[in-house]
């Protein structure tokens, strides 16, 4: 084989247990880069696989240790002991807990925290109550209350198929205009997922992590607060993205004409063009 | 929206698509303002698309719209909201209703044969 036929990429992945309310979470995790610590949150019944691009990014990485984990039930991260014996629901809680023993466990000082959909949504809530911890936080999708637009029955039944209904539906969300290659892989991640996982998410994005009656609390001056958004993203709609910044003095949102709602992952050089200068404002605080 | 006819040929000559229908036997009715259409589906082929002319013709399930959103979503790039039949459900742009197992079950199918009827490349 020819060099040129090879190529190793910078993302080197590990496994770590943490234990959260006496479970044991056995956790995959990537990083690359050094610098300031930037955790990075994937989307409800998707893994951490919708960063590699950003990971791979030595514009990203020479300033930032980029770092991003499956949650416990996706992708390379097991569910703890004992989950055939009750149903999946993602808890705000739990959420929270994870993140924070995750960062933990890593040591970072001081990181960046950037999630997409429901990471969008936690990091709302972690702005607020870990704002001495967190350096800045990134909410991609992010809003602090959403409205169910169908039934979440029909992720998780016995005569339709998981993993091709969660992209069928998820593919609503991706802007016509994002590389059918990109789009593609996006898709894949959805029909990969265990079942009735991304319907457990959608539990924390949908109901239980509702935030809007405590977003106005965050002070972003403790804690700064970017909000970006695609404008084809059908499910945190930019309308909601601006309600939610509304709610938040002093936040900064933008509007990402031309893609949906995994920018990260549906179209990496878009996204590079408009999360380089939050990144870059970010490191200079 | 193109003809009737070019509509089942861009269905029925997308290999792949057909494949991926090989298990739909059913009619739907698709609807545009008051006209309602009974698209006849054969493992994933379609055999007719017809008019529907008594109330008593109907299909498993229906979809309905106005012909603005259509003709929206048939664009080459369609603007957002009307990218996409669920898109267009989240803003009650569309109606769906009726037995929807068989959707479900084969949602991106059913997306991909509605929008065969446009400009994109989907």
């Amino acid at each position: 084989m020819k060099n040129k036929d090879v190529n190793f990429e910078d993302i080197v992945g590990r496994y770590l247990s943490i234990t959260v309310d006496d479970e044991v979470f056995r956790i995959y995790a990537e990083e690359s880069g050094e610098g300031i610590p930037l955790i990075c949150l994937h989307t409800a019944g998707s893994d951490s696989r919708q960063f590699r691009h950003m990971l791979n990014d030595k514009e990203f990485t020479k300033k930032y240790r980029v770092i991003a984990f499956d949650l416990p039930w996706h992708g390379k991260s097991n569910p703890p002991e004992g989950y055939h014996l009750k149903e999946y629901k993602l808890t705000t809680d739990l959420y929270k807990k994870i993140i924070m023993s995750f960062c933990k466990a890593y040591k970072v000082d001081n990181p960046v925290i950037m999630g997409c959909s429901m990471g969008g949504r936690v990091v709302l809530h972690l702005a607020l109550e870990q704002s001495k911890f967190f350096r800045a936080v990134i909410a991609l999708e992010g809003s602090d209350k959403l409205e169910a637009y169908y039934d979440l029955d029909w992720l998780h039944r016995p005569d339709v198929h998981g993993g091709e209904i969660q992209a069928a539906f998820v593919s609503s969300q991706i802007a016509p205009q994002s590389p059918v290659n990109y789009r593609h892989e996006t898709l894949w991640h959805y029909m990969q997922g265990g079942p009735g996982v991304f319907k457990g998410d959608l539990y924390f994005y949908w109901h239980d992590g509702d935030f809007e009656d405590r977003s106005s609390l965050i002070d972003t001056k403790l804690c700064p607060v970017y909000l970006l958004s695609g404008e084809y993203d059908c499910s945190c709609t930019p309308e909601r993205t601006k309600a939610t910044a509304q709610r938040i003095i002093g936040s900064k949102a933008t509007i990402i004409p031309g893609t949906g709602h995994f920018p990260m992952s549906e179209n990496p050089e878009l996204f590079k063009t408009y999360i380089k200068p939050v990144l870059e404002e970010i490191s200079k605080l | 929206m193109q003809s009737i006819n070019n509509w089942i040929t861009r269905v029925n000559s997308n290999k792949r698509l057909v494949h991926r229908g090989r298990w739909v036997n059913l009619t739907f009715t698709f609807g545009i303002d008051d006209h309602d259409f009974l698209i006849k589906i054969n493992n994933g082929v379609i055999t007719s698309i017809k008019k529907r002319t008594v109330l008593t013709q109907s299909g498993t399930f229906r979809i309905h719209g106005k012909s603005e959103a259509w003709e929206k979503h048939w664009l080459k790039i369609p603007p957002k909201d009307y990218h996409d039949i669920f898109a267009m459900l989240a803003k009650k742009i569309i109606v769906i209703d009726g037995n929807l197992i068989p959707l479900m079950q084969n949602l991106q199918y059913f997306k991909d044969i509605i929008i065969s009827n446009g400009a994109s490349d989907f």
